[in-house]
């Protein structure tokens, strides 16, 4: 006998909204047309949490949309100015602790960092850049690991393995020592739609598939023409 | 030691700090006798960038779109050298090999931005001091100066460099700084609007109204030459060597071809060398007053190999333009000096109008050609691990060279910018008008500056590619004496 699907009421920002019992909040917002900006998280992936950058108010408590579970009733505040705050903050604190440079990124015009910063109109970031040294990693032959861009999201982590299922990439080293890591034996035996995949699935300009350079033509690009999240709903200052 | 101070205060230094009306930063000494007599004067270049070393580590595909950054002026030059260089690398060879849309796409973009860039100097740079002469006060020598005294020739100043800048646009994807070129070909096809916008576009907007506006500049500067004949064949002038790439055919062209140099009296020094060994013919001098290099060409030695690049030095090396009224032009050009090469300074301007014409013609060629809106994009062949791409940059011959690792990264780049090859030939322009407006004199006037710079400003300087930099430039001037005590200064 086929399980029905309960639905449940509830509301984001004063918005009546229903979704699926168990959905989570960023894809239930979506679902009725809210965005809730997210780095880390991809669909149909078990979420993670790990940027908090979807940051919401849910019943009055600060939680993360991705890996909330919508429940009947529950009051989600979204849009509010104490959010907004806060995730320019998240914003503003990876700019000031990767070494990004738009100009002459591949991701530049399809990065999801550099997509909501322009949202959130991040003119400079309130804090130091602290302009750390980090290494780059170029020796696997599809892929070339531009860690002075990397948020440390584990999107890859999550989502790039290879046919027996093993990871081909982990995160090295804990707190600021932190970084991502691409194993070098199973990296010689990656495809190119692996490697594709990978580059994809990143939301900066962090892994990047060799030998692709600026095919898509400026105009063309994800985020050329409409700001990220705008077909959903427009963000406030 | 009271006679030293003595003989020491006798011998002046005047120094120009920056130079204003070129595009990026420098500084001009220039070093008088007790008689008041220019001794010598050198230009400085005081920036310094060091693009060649941030770059090692870089991936090979991103060199056309990172190095470009160090130029807003002429950033397509950079662009497609550096696409070329790397065309090399992923084997896809050079000028013709690539796909005949990949090429001409890259050659429409080339020849607007050889257009905007030489619309940008003639109108906005130069023609302050041919309209109100290099006298004139400095509050109305300059382009606002322009549009108030004579409002056409500044609403077409602006709007030729406008067109270039929406040719760089739709083959760019951006006005500065696009990313079109990649690495064997381009990114992209014109759209049909595209195309039709630029061959009838309205209010002038179209590659017709530029042709004619070509003529009437080349036109007002002729007159302006007929009017002031011994100053501009005279002033700031010397014998030298010219260096560019030329058609395999000895035609023109700015985009692809063989390094020719001639020497002053036309005798052909360098011919079809392949630019992938420049290196065996060019050497770079370097001097610890400039943070300018010093090219010269090997076989002739530091004295005698130093050359002239840009304009003026393409229509002394190429035999013939391949566009009817270039042509035209080209032929009252060389008639001028009776086929010999033109070795006057201030004929840049003339050789760049000329320029300005071509490159109209060019565009509106390409843009009746098919290939620019189908055809493969690109082209890919066996990977190589060293490239050199060379191209007639507005300023003159342009060189990038890059040399990769087995990782695809960036492990050397060299560059030899346009304005690095007229480092010498500059020096001899400030030394040549120093000495014509300064010996003797015992009063420094801002005409004076000026005139040392108008001889600068002639070969378009653009000080912040050659040393890959940035600036912001009044003019001072200051007078010294040898122990660097400053006697006299003067600020615009």
């Amino acid at each position: 006998m086929k399980k029905s699907i309960k639905k449940v009421s509830f509301t984001i920002d004063g918005k009546k909204c229903t979704a699926e019992e168990g959905m989570n909040l960023v894809e239930a917002a979506e679902q009725n047309g809210v965005f809730i900006p997210t780095l880390c998280h991809l669909k149909s992936v078990i979420p993670s949490g790990s940027c908090r950058l979807c940051t919401i108010k849910s019943n009055g408590r600060f939680m993360t949309a991705c890996t909330s579970k919508v429940q009947e009733g529950i009051v989600v505040e979204n849009d509010i100015d104490e959010i907004t705050d806060f995730r320019k903050l998240i914003l503003e604190s990876l700019f000031v602790t990767g070494n990004h440079y738009c100009p002459s990124c591949e991701k530049s015009g399809k990065c999801t960092l550099q997509a909501l910063s322009y949202s959130y109109r991040i003119m400079a970031p309130r804090f130091p850049f602290i302009f750390e040294e980090k290494e780059v990693d170029a020796s696997s032959p599809k892929i070339y690991l531009e860690r002075n861009r990397c948020i440390l999201c584990k999107r890859c982590v999550r989502t790039i393995k290879n046919k027996d299922g093993k990871n081909y990439f982990a995160i090295e080293g804990r707190g600021y020592k932190a970084k991502i890591i691409l194993d070098p034996d199973l990296a010689m035996e990656m495809t190119d739609e692996e490697a594709l995949t990978a580059m994809n699935n990143c939301p900066v300009g962090c892994i990047l598939k060799k030998e692709i350079g600026f095919e898509e033509p400026i105009g063309n690009r994800k985020y050329d023409n409409a700001q990220i999240g705008s077909e959903l709903t427009i963000i406030n200052d | 030691m009271v006679k030293k101070n003595k003989e020491e205060k006798m011998s002046k230094k005047i120094t120009i700090d920056p130079v204003t009306r070129v595009e990026g930063h420098g500084k001009v000494t220039i070093y008088l006798d007790e008689n008041n007599n220019v001794k010598t004067s050198r230009l400085h270049i005081v920036e310094f960038r060091g693009f060649e070393r941030f770059i090692q580590g870089r991936p090979y595909w991103e060199a056309p779109v990172l190095v470009q950054r160090l130029c807003g002026i002429c950033p397509v030059s950079h662009h497609l050298a550096a696409a070329k260089a790397i065309d090399v690398i992923v084997g896809a060879g050079t000028g013709s090999d690539l796909t005949a849309t990949g090429e001409k796409m890259r050659r429409l973009m080339h020849y607007g931005q050889m257009f905007q860039s030489h619309v940008l100097h003639f109108f906005h740079l130069a023609s302050p001091d041919l309209l109100f002469g290099i006298d004139a006060a400095p509050d109305i020598r300059n382009i606002i100066g322009i549009a108030k005294e004579n409002k056409h020739l500044a609403v077409m100043g602006v709007m030729m460099r406008k067109f270039g800048q929406e040719i760089i646009k739709a083959t760019s994807g951006k006005k500065i700084h696009g990313t079109g070129a990649i690495p064997g070909g381009i990114n992209k096809h014109l759209t049909i609007a595209e195309r039709d916008s630029f061959l009838k576009g309205k209010d002038g907007q179209n590659i017709d109204q530029m042709i004619a506006w070509s003529l009437e500049a080349l036109e007002f500067l002729k007159n302006y030459q007929k009017e002031n004949r011994d100053f501009i064949d005279n002033f700031a002038s010397f014998p030298s060597n010219h260096l560019s790439i030329v058609r395999e055919d000895g035609a023109l062209d700015l985009y692809h071809g063989k390094i020719r140099a001639v020497d002053a009296n036309g005798e052909i020094i360098l011919d079809g060398i392949d630019y992938q060994n420049y290196n065996e013919y060019i050497v770079e001098g370097v001097k610890n007053w400039s943070y300018m290099k010093f090219p010269y060409l090997k076989h002739l030695g530091k004295e005698k190999g130093w050359y002239r690049v840009g304009p003026l030095a393409r229509l002394n090396t190429c035999d013939f333009i391949p566009t009817e009224l270039a042509q035209k032009e080209f032929e009252e050009f060389k008639h001028y000096t009776k086929g010999k090469p033109n070795n006057s300074t201030m004929h840049y301007h003339w050789a760049r109008l000329i320029e300005v014409l071509h490159a109209a013609e060019m565009m509106k060629q390409l843009l009746n050609d098919p290939d620019i809106l189908s055809g493969e994009l690109v082209t890919k062949g066996e990977k190589q691990f060293e490239g050199v791409g060379v191209i007639e940059a507005p300023r003159g011959t342009l060189f990038h060279h890059y040399r990769i690792n087995k990782n695809d990264q960036i492990e050397m780049a060299n560059l030899i910018v346009s304005t690095t090859n007229n480092n010498d030939p500059m020096n001899m322009a400030v030394n040549a008008a120093a000495k014509e407006m300064m010996n003797g004199q015992t009063e420094i006037t801002e005409p004076m500056m000026n005139a040392v710079e108008v001889a600068i400003r002639a070969y378009d300087p653009c000080l912040s590619c050659a040393t890959h930099a940035l600036g912001q430039m009044p003019l001072e001037l200051t007078l010294k004496d040898s122990n660097d005590i400053v006697i006299d200064k003067k600020r615009t």
